[in-house]
């Protein structure tokens, strides 16, 4: 029999599982979880803070999920070491357990610069899992004034969840816009903008010099008052368990389309793997919540024997901030197609024949339209994009092509 | 799996499919109250290219990407039928991002909604095609192309 240990039990873990199960329905799983909660996702915490879900609501499958799926889950214990020569995975507590393949699943953490003086704030706390999520609430009982370090997905994401919570939100960061990671400057200001309507309050271009207890000293002389400070200055690979025991490693752990890593019945997926963004052509951490679960999924079933291959991982975001929503898929690299509105933006790039990336703010509609073109590579020429550019219709397409789509099992 | 399926070579772009999803999903008795002088929320929508028109709703993918990509665990694919728990929706649109289809749109609320065959309303069997005058849409049973 079979014997799968999955480290970490994230999405991409649960992925995981329903990738064995859908191949292998005996082998035991053993899935070790560092936190003591069954699977949830990240991207719920900031939901959870402004109350559009809850604890009863968050769990990512049913109660009966790991033992409908024959797992044992191991909470609160972390892998120590990985021995790919006698496949073995030694536990912080010394348990040694064997295993026919295993899954990296480790995720991420949150990188915290050394600012002076950060051990005298005596409310810090960083924005990644439940319990920092569930501190947080703690710690804004009473209405305080929040700082965050960070103006990324995680920290404006943070900024709105504390919103209803905090008496006031100032979010820092040494870039010059909003969402650097997946925004052009442009875009960027149109939802600064919006941010700003809503209370929340920017310095940007600025980071913190030092910290003096309750004082942030800014490094354009300015001072902040704030109460609770939180750090989302960006997050990286938790790829030290892998490359210990010889995967190769560089920003995360590196994979191949079938999820292996460089050393053989070592896998891994999610947050801290490395793979191909086929939208850039180039090797990428994608650290965002449908790859990891497709990751895990394809490691689950090659894991299990079958075969499967995950081979068009693009980066790709879906985040709205009090109402407006913004999409992102690809690569902003070629020629681009521009609306724009005071309140809005649509920007579509393409490059040799393809359509490589896009950002809306705004109207979303169909906006996977578009992202089914990067993913598919779809050549422009195959169809109307003079029309698929202004609107995402099918309307664009040829009357096979939708007949295809809608006349058959897709 | 009997699945909706769409003949745009039929289709008088009518609209009615639009009016009778969003009855059916309405829980309401009457489609007067239901509908008369308020912005509907179909399941399904009519696009249009020159003189064609044709009806879109969710496909039911054999890999639906929406159930793989939703941050809350809110769509499941169950029995054939892709589903979504509204009550754990947080309505951050990934799916928007992700359906092929675009046969996904919030409701009035900024929940989440899609086709789900009309299996879970009153109405037990597609609105749109029982209500379909011309029969461009269908709900039956067909072979994936090999």
């Amino acid at each position: 029999m079979n014997e799968y240990v999955i480290i970490g039990n994230g999405v991409a873990a649960a992925g995981c599982i329903e990738g064995i199960r859908s191949a292998d329905a005996d082998g035991r799983i053993t899935v070790i979880s560092k936190e003591t909660h069954p699977v949830y996702c990240r991207p719920l915490i900031s939901y959870y803070l402004e109350g559009k879900t809850d604890l009863a609501r968050m769990p990512y499958r049913d109660a009966d999920f790991y033992e409908k799926n024959g797992c044992r889950v191991l909470y609160g214990r972390t892998a120590e070491q990985a021995d790919a020569a006698n496949r073995t995975v030694t536990l912080d507590d010394g348990t040694v357990l064997p295993y026919t393949s295993v899954c990296i699943a480790t995720g991420s953490a949150p990188f915290v610069p050394p600012i002076a003086g950060l051990d005298t704030v005596p409310v810090a706390c960083t924005f990644m899992t439940l319990d920092d999520a569930l501190a947080l609430e703690q710690a804004t009982q009473t209405p305080r004034h929040v700082l965050i370090i960070g103006a990324g997905l995680i920290g404006l994401k943070c900024a709105e969840g504390l919103h209803g919570r905090a008496a006031s939100i100032t979010v820092c960061d040494l870039a010059d816009h909003v969402l650097p990671s997946i925004l052009d400057a442009d875009s960027a200001s149109v939802l600064q903008t919006h941010l700003e309507q809503n209370g929340i309050q920017f310095r940007l271009s600025d980071t913190v010099e030092c910290f003096c207890g309750n004082t942030a000293h800014m490094r354009s002389g300015e001072t902040i008052r704030f109460d609770v400070l939180v750090l989302a200055v960006g997050v990286r690979a938790n790829a030290a368990l892998a490359k210990d025991c010889g995967c190769e490693t560089n920003r995360g752990i590196l994979v191949d389309v079938s999820m292996e890593t460089t050393v053989s019945g070592i896998y891994a997926a999610g947050d801290c793997t490395e793979g191909t963004d086929i939208s850039a052509g180039q090797k990428r951490v994608l650290a965002i919540l449908p790859n990891a679960y497709m990751q895990g999924f394809a490691a689950g079933m090659n894991m299990a024997g079958a075969e499967a291959s995950f081979d068009n991982a693009i980066p790709m975001n879906a985040i709205g901030f009090f109402g407006l929503h913004t999409m992102t898929a690809g690569t902003y690299d070629g020629e681009v197609y521009t609306e724009e509105t005071e309140t809005s933006r649509k920007k579509l790039y393409t490059k040799d024949g393809l359509l490589k990336g896009f950002i809306l703010i705004g109207d979303t509609t169909r906006a996977g339209l578009y992202t089914a073109l990067i993913r598919n590579r779809t050549p422009l020429d195959s169809f109307d994009f003079d029309t698929m550019k202004k609107t995402a219709t099918f309307a664009s397409l040829s009357a096979d092509m939708r007949k295809r789509c809608f006349g058959g099992v897709v | 799996m009997k699945r909706i399926y769409v003949n745009e070579a039929w289709c008088l772009g009518c609209r009615l499919c639009e009016y009778n999803c969003a009855f059916a999903n309405s829980g309401m008795q009457d489609m007067a109250s239901a509908l008369k002088g308020k912005p509907i929320f179909p399941r399904i929508h009519i696009e249009q290219a020159n003189a064609i028109t044709f009806a879109v709703s969710c496909r039911h993918c054999t890999d639906p990407i929406c159930v793989k990509s939703c941050i809350a665990g809110a769509i499941r694919k169950t029995d054939g039928v892709v589903q979504i728990d509204q009550t754990k929706c947080v309505g951050c649109l990934t799916c928007v991002l992700v359906c092929p289809y675009g046969a996904l749109a919030p409701n009035e609320n900024g929940v989440m909604q899609k086709c789900e065959l009309c299996l879970r309303n009153a109405c037990g069997e597609p609105a749109c095609v029982k209500g379909c005058p011309n029969r461009a849409i269908v709900y039956e049973e067909r072979e994936a192309d090999a």
